[in-house]
């Protein structure tokens, strides 16, 4: 009985904030402004300015997803091998931009991209011509490597420093040299890490909207801005949701196909 | 008379400040059992480690059969080991460990798969070829450690306590195990470990190291019942240690008694240590013996008794088949060729060596 009433919190929170919106968005997403069942807010992903926001918000999402495991991998792999104190201090530097919010990160990175902005300043200092940066999507990918990056970081290095050093000599012992150690030992035993990463940073920047907005200028529409749209401009909450079902499937579907690829070891992560 | 396969010439390793091997000299023969044996932080596993291509000494060389390998890398060195958590590669099947060396040595399909049979039957595990490492057991894990070692055909086979992380029983089978193999193998195992009586069981030579020195070398029968120093009675199975003084060639003198002895060369009248195993402390009727006693401790052990006698103001450890209870007056006797006289430490490094104990 007590522990019914502790529960009950968090069961009203699920069910009111959780359940019921999405019940919402299903519901509005397959009804027309009438109340009438359609499937036309769920096939309107067709329409081709909906496609190509959805193909915009893919395609940087991935270029995301692939700067930042890039950037992170080789970062996790040698800090790991660090057996010096320094490295997590390292991490920590990292890490510490996510304890700010990310409005203002944003907000920072506009300061400098911008055509006035720092980039430029120190350009034409050295008398070479002024980027345009802002307003493209160099720019929102700049902004969304630079938002993501720690949660690329963090399960990669978690990883990395699991692997035991015995492993490592254990291959060399065997004849490895140091390439084919990390190709056949290292690669695999990271990629739980690898993984979590993977959809720690690609899920969320798929319904990116925000670094769009700023960065991007409202030039380049992404599926998120659609939606957002749609809900306060245009306030078509069917479409609106309807779009929403149509990138959640998606969401779910990748989703899906991760965990297939993860091991046992990964349910320890960050994820 | 057999080559020297492995050779250590005046070895010194630092990590730090922390002095781990000073002038380390070691040889070891052609189908040796060799055991590198001491307490925790020895410079025993930084012996195995350098002679492994892990640790590069900061002094000294490394021959392996007459080669110098010092700065040869681990990898193209004709020595496998076995680590103490067997370090297997969680992410292959035992097939896979196993040919993970032959395949880098781009050995043929055919080949490996004969290997990867041979091995598993040698230790035991024949149809283990698709099972995952994290389905096994420690000592079967242990197992596959070796296997994959040895389909290499190494030289020398160098052993990281790999019972350390296995139970009672299990390492006692081991042993016996590990015996085996090397007589079927024929090659020479360099094996570490901080456990006496492996050591005493296994090992063709024994190495009892402390604080970066070589303290003892010998055959098991050698370091049990010869022991040099008083570290490496006490480390090896219980002692009494007494302060002696050596009257003259074959008399010692021990809390003011005089006792018959073998050794001889001493001198005369000067300072030893004594050690006699309390297996050789023979207890007898008061009066009978060279000290009379009270017997003051008296726990069974199961196969002998563990007596503590105070006699002659010291305590006695005594371990004998017949039961005398506590408060028996009893006397202390022990046969010339039991007792076993030391030089007393002489320099600073050898003192500093036996207060640590």
């Amino acid at each position: 009985m007590f522990r019914k009433i502790l529960i009950s919190p968090y069961v009203v929170w699920a069910l009111g904030f959780i359940i019921l919106p999405l019940f919402m968005v299903i519901g509005y997403g397959m009804t027309d402004a009438d109340g009438n069942f359609t499937l036309e807010n769920v096939l309107a992903i067709a329409d081709s300015v909906h496609y190509k926001a959805f193909a915009n918000s893919i395609l940087l999402a991935l270029g995301t997803t692939i700067i930042c495991l890039v950037l992170a991998y080789p970062l996790a792999y040698i800090l790991s091998q660090q057996k010096r104190k320094g490295a997590g201090f390292v991490i920590m530097l990292f890490i510490l931009p996510m304890w700010i919010n990310f409005l203002l990160r944003i907000l920072a990175l506009q300061m400098i991209l911008s055509n006035t902005g720092i980039i430029n300043g120190i350009l034409g200092f050295f008398g070479l011509p002024a980027q345009h940066i802002m307003y493209t999507k160099g720019a929102i990918l700049i902004g969304m490597v630079y938002d993501y990056l720690p949660f690329m970081i963090l399960p990669v290095y978690n990883v990395m420093c699991k692997i035991d050093q015995d492993v490592i000599e254990a291959a060399q012992d065997l004849g490895a040299t140091s390439v084919i150690t990390f190709q056949k030992v290292i690669v695999p035993l990271s990629m739980p890490g690898v993984v979590s990463g993977i959809t720690m940073v690609f899920i969320p920047s798929i319904s990116e909207f925000v670094v769009a907005d700023i960065l991007g200028g409202s030039k380049i529409l992404l599926l998120g801005n659609v939606i957002e749209q749609e809900f306060n401009l245009a306030n078509n909450w069917n479409l609106g949701s309807g779009l929403s079902l149509v990138l959640m499937v998606f969401i779910i579907i990748s989703m899906a196909l991760m965990n297939r690829n993860k091991s046992e070891e990964g349910d320890a992560m960050l994820w | 008379m057999k080559n020297n396969l492995v050779e250590l010439k005046h070895i010194s390793k630092s990590f730090g400040k922390t002095m781990v091997l000073d002038d380390l000299c070691l040889e070891v023969k052609e189908n040796e059992f060799i055991t590198l044996l001491g307490p925790s932080g020895c410079g025993k596993t930084t012996t195995l480690r350098i002679i492994g291509g892990f640790e590069k000494p900061d002094q000294g060389q490394l021959f392996f059969e007459g080669k110098d390998i010092t700065d040869v890398p681990a990898n193209q060195r004709n020595l496998n080991t076995v680590f103490q958590k067997y370090a297997l590669f969680q992410h292959m099947t035992i097939g896979e460990n196993i040919a993970f060396g032959l395949k880098i040595k781009k050995k043929s399909d055919s080949y490996i798969r004969d290997k990867i049979k041979y091995a598993l039957k040698l230790v035991n595990l024949e149809g283990y070829e698709n099972r995952q490492p994290s389905s096994l057991s420690g000592g079967q894990q242990q197992r596959v450690a070796i296997a994959r070692a040895v389909v290499n055909e190494p030289k020398v086979l160098l052993l990281d306590e790999p019972l350390g992380a296995l139970d009672l029983k299990l390492r006692q089978d081991m042993q016996y195990e590990l015996m085996r193999l090397k007589e079927e193998l024929g090659i020479t195992f360099i094996y570490v470990t901080h456990d006496q009586e492996e050591a005493l069981t296994m090992s063709d030579k024994v190495v009892v190291m402390n604080q970066g020195y070589i303290q003892q070398m010998g055959t098991p029968e050698d370091i049990y019942n010869e022991p040099q120093n008083a570290f490496v009675a006490d480390f090896i199975g219980d002692s009494n240690i007494l302060d002696g003084i050596m009257v003259k060639d074959e008399l010692v003198e021990i809390l003011g008694q005089r006792f018959a002895c073998v050794d001889v060369g001493f001198g005369t009248n000067r300072p030893v240590d004594v050690v006699i195993r309390p297996e050789d402390v023979v207890l007898g009727k008061e009066g009978e013996g060279y000290l009379d006693g009270v017997v003051t401790s008296l726990i069974f052990k199961g196969v002998h008794y563990e007596m503590d006698v105070m006699a002659g103001g010291y305590e006695w450890l005594v371990h004998s088949t017949l039961c005398y209870p506590v408060g028996t007056k009893v006397s202390i006797s022990v046969i010339p060729f039991n007792i076993q006289i030391m030089n007393k430490p002489e320099s600073d490094d050898e003192r500093a060596v036996i207060s640590d104990v």
